[in-house]
């Protein structure tokens, strides 16, 4: 969405073996600042293993990355703080109130009270969240806290934030609330790079890579993919593409 | 009339203060794909539970097959496959022995029902000393939908089977489940993807513990009660935050790279909207009156909660 065409990722040739099994095989991407990415792929076909590896939580077997700006083998403290991370499967401590929430995340982050004060005011405030304030969060719906979740991955004005199936089980008016957080946030710059196994929102992407078999089998927008693959809609170049 | 297979009437479930099932009625055909679609926290998995007759209801009436699920449990247990929504095999028992000891615990043998799951199964087979837990997500379902049928059962319960699975592996467990169809058994399916309504022959959609509607995915779009506009443009993000201030607008959903616009009454004024559009400098791409999907229909029935249409 954003008209700058500075890449914020940059990734050539990575690759990552476990044993004898290569679960990335040369992958070659860029993603602009303020993009939205879709990262879509089977099960299994390597998608996990390369978010691990660009959030600098895994060393690549080899290739060349860039992430926010730095290298991710020998900057990748640097890389941890410039990035966010949501998941469906984790986000927020349960047994923790939303706010004690905010304030874990900020302090990791390195945040000063001050800050982490008035950006958490500011957040609540945004979201109706205040009267949940003091809730724990395992007694507030999953709704609000998805999207709490991606506020918090986003607290500290991160350059790029990844999420990982965000969306999964929500309603869907939730789901699409969650989608105009998405776009306010590309909007201010960041970049949002998501997995997803919903087809229709792999079209709010601006552009989409489908991996089949730890290999990107295709990359462009969603208007220039349906078209290439002669499909109606993501659904179908998925499962033209997947199936091989 | 066709026979009755499930017969659930004012069933309701309370954990603490959270009313999980609220009321819920319905009657699934012998024979039928019936299918529960709604988010987490609809009570989809409080429903199948009851069903099975692993969890007790507070109130109503729950009959499978003619048998009460409190007063002949066992009866019911012996009838119905159920495959949960979590993984649920023997992660360090290989595939075959997981067959294997769901076949024994039911009194059978993999040889002796072998031709009912045959189909699904060979596709796992070449993998049958595998640990189960090693499967892939695909091969995982399979195995567990072929657990679910080694007893022959009348019934079968299917929770959430497709979550989070990739597109490619809903399709062909949604074939599989069409193929088993033809033998008849009844199916009862829960998930909260809402394109796999259409796959159904008849679907309940579920928010907060109720059944919000009952009928054929084609009947419910059909009963959408409002006129839908898809409009394309050029910035998606203020697109939708133009039209959303559109006078007589009723909801404005994004979808794929399009805008969904409700409007009450049949009188749509593409072009007053068009010209709406030109003068916010939006590129138009293209505005064209639609049919609603389930998801339209599931979006609106949640904003007016209202009676059950029960058909």
């Amino acid at each position: 969405m954003s008209s700058s065409s500075e890449n914020i990722i940059i990734v050539k040739n990575l690759v990552k073996k476990f044993g004898s099994f290569v679960a990335n095989d040369h992958l070659t991407f860029e993603v602009k600042k303020g993009e939205i990415f879709g990262f879509l792929g089977a099960n299994g076909a390597g998608k996990t293993t390369a978010i691990k590896i660009l959030c600098g939580l895994s060393y690549p077997t080899s290739g060349e990355l860039s992430v926010a700006g730095f290298d991710i083998y020998s900057q990748r403290e640097k890389v941890k703080r410039n990035i966010g991370y949501m998941s469906q499967r984790f986000s927020l401590y349960d047994d923790l109130t939303v706010f004690e929430n905010i304030r874990f995340y900020g302090g990791i982050y390195g945040l000063r009270k001050k800050e982490i004060d008035s950006r958490s005011h500011a957040l609540m405030q945004r979201l109706g969240f205040e009267s949940a304030r003091n809730k724990l969060i395992r007694d507030i719906p999953l709704g609000w806290k998805q999207k709490l979740a991606f506020s918090v991955a986003i607290l500290h004005s991160p350059k790029i934030v990844f999420l990982d199936e965000p969306t999964g089980g929500v309603d869907p008016v939730t789901r699409r609330q969650f989608w105009d957080m998405i776009y306010e946030t590309s909007h201010d710059g960041i970049t949002v790079f998501v997995t997803t196994h919903y087809m229709d929102e792999a079209e709010y992407c601006d552009r989409v890579s489908i991996m089949v078999d730890g290999k990107i089998a295709a990359l462009d927008t969603p208007d220039n993919l349906k078209l290439t693959f002669g499909a109606a809609s993501m659904n179908d170049v998925f499962i033209k593409l997947a199936r091989g | 009339m066709p026979v009755t297979s499930v017969n659930v009437q004012h069933l309701t479930k309370r954990f603490g203060e959270t009313l999980a099932l609220d009321d819920i009625t319905f009657d699934a055909g012998k024979g039928e794909l019936f299918g529960f679609i709604g988010p987490d926290g609809a009570g989809k998995t409080t429903l199948f539970r009851i069903m099975t007759t692993l969890l007790l209801p507070d109130a109503g009436i729950c009959k499978v097959e003619g048998y009460d699920v409190v007063k002949d449990y066992r009866k019911i247990r012996s009838i119905c496959g159920y495959m949960p929504g979590k993984f649920s095999l023997y992660h360090d028992l290989t595939v075959e022995e997981n067959l294997n000891f769901f076949a024994t615990i039911f009194g059978t043998t993999i040889r002796e029902n072998y031709d009912l799951v045959k189909e699904i199964y060979q596709q796992i087979e070449p993998f049958k000393d595998r640990k189960a837990g090693k499967l892939s997500g695909g091969m995982k379902q399979k195995l567990a939908l072929s657990c679910a049928m080694i007893h022959k059962p009348e019934i079968l319960f299917l929770d959430e089977p497709t979550t989070g699975v990739d597109a490619v592996s809903r399709l062909e467990f949604w074939e599989m489940l069409k193929r088993l169809k033809r033998s008849g058994i009844t199916i009862l399916v829960s998930t909260p993807y809402m394109d796999e309504a259409g796959l159904c022959d008849r679907v309940a959609l579920m928010q907060n513990g109720r059944i919000m509607t009952i009928n054929t995915p084609r009947n419910i779009i059909r009963n959408y009660p409002l006129s839908l506009l898809s409009v394309k443009a050029g910035d998606i993000y203020r697109l939708l935050g133009d039209l959303r201030k559109y006078p007589d607008v009723h909801s404005v959903y994004p979808f794929g790279q399009s805008a969904h616009v409700a409007f009450h009454g049949p009188d749509i004024e593409k072009e007053s909207l068009e010209k709406f559009l030109n003068k916010k400098n939006h590129d138009v791409v293209e505005i064209m009156q639609v049919e609603a999907t389930i998801e339209d229909c599931f979006m609106e029935l949640m904003k007016t909660p209202g009676e059950v249409i029960n058909h």
